[in-house]
C-alpha cells in the first residue's frame, strides 16, 4: 500500500469522490432510480480503496495477484461500478446502458460481466465467507495479496457473516479486511433504535448493532473505527489495517445514508429512489461547486 | 499415472470411503484441489487426505453457509475446492449459497453431498435429504450426479474433478451394497450427460439413479426375465444434464416407463423423465420413490423396502404396471 498520502493527495481523492457521486448521479437519473442510500454512503471508502488502497492493474482484471475485493452489499453497486469506470477498467459511456436488457451493469455485480469485478454478490452476508475464502486462497497459492470486503449493516445482521469472522480469526486471516459501511439504516428503517417512529411505520427501526467494535474483538479480530466520509482517516485506518500481524481487521467507517445530496443524508426512506428534476439539477449545481472548489484548492497547492 | 479402481479394489467400502479413497489420489495429481468441510471431515471420509495435505484443508466448524461461501472465494482465486458436506445440509441450509455463490459465477467448486436419501436411516426428517435433487435441479450450471455403486462413484468422483464448472455428487451413507454394477472403472461408461444400459429389453424401461435403486433395478430385471418379461434397465447417473435422447428412446421403443429413486418423487428422477417424456414423446409412467411425505423412522433396508427401492417390490410393480397397459 503506498504511503500515507500529502494534503494535495487527499484532496485530489476527495474530488474524485465527488466525481464518483456525480458519475453515479448521473447513471441512475438515466436508469430512473436506485439504491442512492447505501451507494452515496460508500463512495468515499471505494474511492480511498481503488485510487488508494487496492493492488491493482485495470489493463489486466484478472491479474492473479491482484488485492481482492467484494461488495458484501452488493446494492451498492451504483457506487462500485462508477469506481471501476473510472478507475479505468471500461469506459464510462458504458454505465449508460444500467438496467437496460443485456447491460453488464444492474442493481447489484456479476462478476462475469463488469471487468474488474472479483465477485458478484447482491445477497446480503455472502461478501465474508467469500473474502475467507479468497484469503485462504492465497495461503494455499502462497500469494500476498489482501482482500478487502464492504459490508453494511444489514450484513451484520446475517449469521453468516458472523460464522465466517470465527473462521477467519481462527486461520489468523491477516490479509482480510472489512470494512463496515455503517450508515445506521436498512431497508425498514434505522438501527439501534435512532429512529423517528413516525418515520417507520411505528416501529423503533430495525436491529440494534452496537457496541459493534467490540462485537469484532469478541470474535477475535482487530477492530477500529472511523469518520467513513474523511478520507485521510480512511487511509490511516487502511495503513493500519495492512500493518496487523496474526488477525484479520475490522474497519467501522462511521457513514451517513445518502451522504452528499443534503435532501437525501439520514433518510432512510430513500435506501432506494429516484430524484425528481428538481433534486437533479440540486445535486449537478451541488457536485459541481464542490469539484470546482477542490479543484481550486488543489491548484492553490492544498494550503486552503 | 494412478491406477483407476476395481471393484476388488473397493471390496467392502461405504461410497464415501470410495469418495476418500479417489479424492486422495485426485489430489496427488492436481495441487489446486482443496477441501472445506463444517465439521464432518471425518464422517465425509477426507481423513486420510487430510493426513497428508493438511495444508489444502480447511476446518470450518458448524457453519454451513459460510463454508459453501469459503469454497466459491477459493475457487473464485484458481483452486478446485470441494465442499465435502451431509446432502440435506448442503442442499437446504447452504442452499442459497450453492446457488448465488457457486452456480451463478460459475465456479468450479465440486459439492460432495454424503447420507443422501433415506441412507440414514434412524436419522429420522432432520437427516434424511430426499428433497435435494428436486431443489438442486434447478439451479443453472450445475451438473448432478448420483452413482450407484461403488465403481462408479470412484467414476464420478474423478468426472466432477475433471469438469470444469461445479458439480454436485450424491453419495449414501451405507454399506448396503448388494451388487456390484460394474467391474472397473475402465469398464464404467459413466458420462456426464450419458445414460448407461445396464440391462436390455423391450416390455419396459426402469429408469434408475443412485445407491440402491439402481441396484435393485438392475435385480428386479432379472428377476423379471425368468417371467419372460425383457426389461430394459438404464443408470442415470447423470441427473442433470439428463441424456435425452436415451429417455425418448427408450419411450418410443418400450411404451412403458418406470422410475426408480430414493428420493420424493416429486422433482428428482421421476419428475426430470416426465418433464422430457411430456415434451418429446408422451408415454405412460410410474414412478418409485418417496410417495411426497416424511418418513418413518427406521433402518434404511426398511424404509427403501416400505417404499419398493427393493427389486421384488420393484419387478412387482413393472408387473401390475405393464398390465394396465
Amino acid at each position: 500500500m503506498p504511503l500515507i498520502p500529502d494534503k494535495s493527495n487527499i484532496l485530489q481523492l476527495e474530488k474524485t469522490a465527488a466525481e464518483l457521486r456525480l458519475s453515479m448521479v448521473n447513471m441512475l437519473q438515466t436508469a430512473g432510480g436506485g439504491h442512492f442510500g447505501g451507494g452515496l454512503s460508500a463512495i468515499d471508502i471505494l474511492t480511498v480503496l481503488y485510487f488508494h488502497v487496492l493492488r491493482i492493474d485495470p489493463a489486466n482484471p484478472r491479474w492473479a495477484e491482484r488485492d481482492r475485493f467484494v461488495l458484501c452489499k452488493g446494492h451498492a453497486n451504483c457506487a462500485y461500478s462508477p469506481t471501476l469506470a473510472k478507475r479505468g477498467f471500461f469506459s464510462e459511456d458504458l454505465l449508460k446502458t444500467y438496467g437496460q436488457l443485456d447491460s453488464h451493469f444492474g442493481m447489484h455485480p456479476d462478476m462475469n460481466k463488469i471487468p474488474g469485478c472479483d465477485m458478484s454478490t447482491g445477497s446480503i452476508g455472502h461478501g465474508t465467507p467469500l473474502a475467507v475464502g479468497m484469503a485462504l486462497a492465497a495461503r494455499v497459492l502462497k500469494k500476498d495479496y489482501r482482500v478487502f470486503v464492504l459490508l453494511g449493516d444489514g450484513s451484520l445482521m446475517e449469521g453468516s457473516t458472523w460464522e465466517a469472522a470465527l473462521i477467519a480469526a481462527q486461520y489468523r486471516l491477516e490479509n482480510l479486511c472489512v470494512i463496515v459501511d455503517r450508515n445506521r439504516f436498512t431497508c425498514d428503517g434505522p438501527t439501534d433504535g435512532l429512529g423517528d417512529s413516525q418515520d417507520c411505520y411505528g416501529i423503533r427501526g430495525t436491529l440494534s448493532l452496537e457496541p459493534v467494535e467490540d462485537k469484532w474483538r469478541a470474535f477475535g479480530w482487530h477492530a477500529l473505527r472511523c469518520d467513513g466520509h474523511d478520507i485521510a482517516q480512511l487511509v490511516q485506518a487502511f495503513q493500519q489495517a495492512a500493518q496487523m500481524k496474526g488477525k484479520p481487521t475490522a474497519i467501522i467507517a462511521d457513514t451517513v445514508k445518502g451522504k452528499g445530496l443534503p435532501f437525501l443524508e439520514n433518510r432512510g426512506e430513500y435506501h432506494y429512489t429516484h430524484l425528481t428534476d428538481v433534486q437533479y439539477q440540486q445535486a449537478l449545481t451541488l457536485l459541481a461547486g464542490q469539484m470546482d472548489a477542490l479543484q481550486q484548492s488543489i491548484e492553490a497547492g492544498g494550503d486552503q | 499415472m494412478t491406477r483407476t479402481f476395481t471393484r476388488q479394489d473397493l471390496a467392502g467400502q461405504v461410497p464415501r470411503s470410495v469418495f476418500g479413497m479417489t479424492f486422495v489420489q485426485l489430489a496427488e495429481q492436481n495441487e489446486n484441489i482443496v477441501a472445506v468441510s463444517p465439521d464432518l471431515m471425518i464422517s465425509t471420509r477426507l481423513a486420510e487426505f487430510v493426513r497428508q495435505y493438511p495444508y489444502r484443508f480447511f476446518e470450518t466448524g458448524v457453519t454451513e453457509q459460510a463454508t459453501v461461501g469459503i469454497a466459491a472465494g477459493l475457487a473464485a482465486c484458481g483452486l478446485t475446492p470441494f465442499v465435502c458436506q451431509y446432502a440435506p445440509f448442503v442442499s437446504m441450509r447452504s442452499c442459497e449459497q450453492v446457488r448465488t455463490d457457486i452456480a451463478y459465477p460459475n465456479l468450479n467448486v465440486k459439492i460432495i453431498g454424503t447420507h443422501a436419501g433415506m441412507s440414514p436411516g434412524a436419522g429420522g426428517a432432520t437427516h434424511l435429504s430426499l428433497e435435494d435433487i428436486a431443489i438442486l435441479r434447478a439451479v443453472p450450471n450445475l451438473t448432478i450426479l448420483a452413482p450407484s455403486d461403488n465403481v462408479q462413484t470412484a467414476r464420478a468422483v474423478r468426472l466432477a474433478a475433471a469438469a470444469t464448472g461445479p458439480v454436485y455428487v450424491r453419495l449414501v451413507r451405507g454399506s448396503e451394497n448388494s451388487l456390484d454394477l460394474y467391474a472397473s472403472e475402465e469398464d464404467c461408461p459413466l458420462e456426464i450427460g450419458k445414460a448407461v444400459t445396464l440391462h436390455d429389453g423391450n416390455d419396459a424401461t426402469i429408469l434408475a439413479a443412485g445407491h440402491p435403486a439402481v441396484q435393485e433395478s438392475f435385480q428386479a430385471a432379472e428377476l423379471l426375465e425368468r417371467d419372460g418379461i425383457h426389461v430394459r434397465v438404464l443408470d442415470m447417473a447423470s441427473v442433470k444434464p439428463m441424456d435425452r435422447e436415451a429417455v425418448v428412446r427408450a419411450a418410443r421403443e418400450t411404451g412403458a416407463i418406470i422410475t426408480v429413486e430414493d428420493h420424493n418423487i416429486l422433482g428428482g428422477l421421476g419428475g426430470a423423465v416426465a418433464e422430457v417424456l411430456a415434451e418429446e414423446c408422451p408415454t405412460r409412467m410410474t414412478r418409485i420413490g418417496v410417495p411426497d411425505t416424511f418418513v418413518a423412522l427406521g433402518p434404511s433396508r426398511a424404509l427403501y423396502d416400505r417404499y419398493r427401492i427393493h427389486a421384488p417390490a420393484i419387478a412387482r410393480t413393472v408387473i401390475e404396471f405393464l398390465k394396465k397397459k
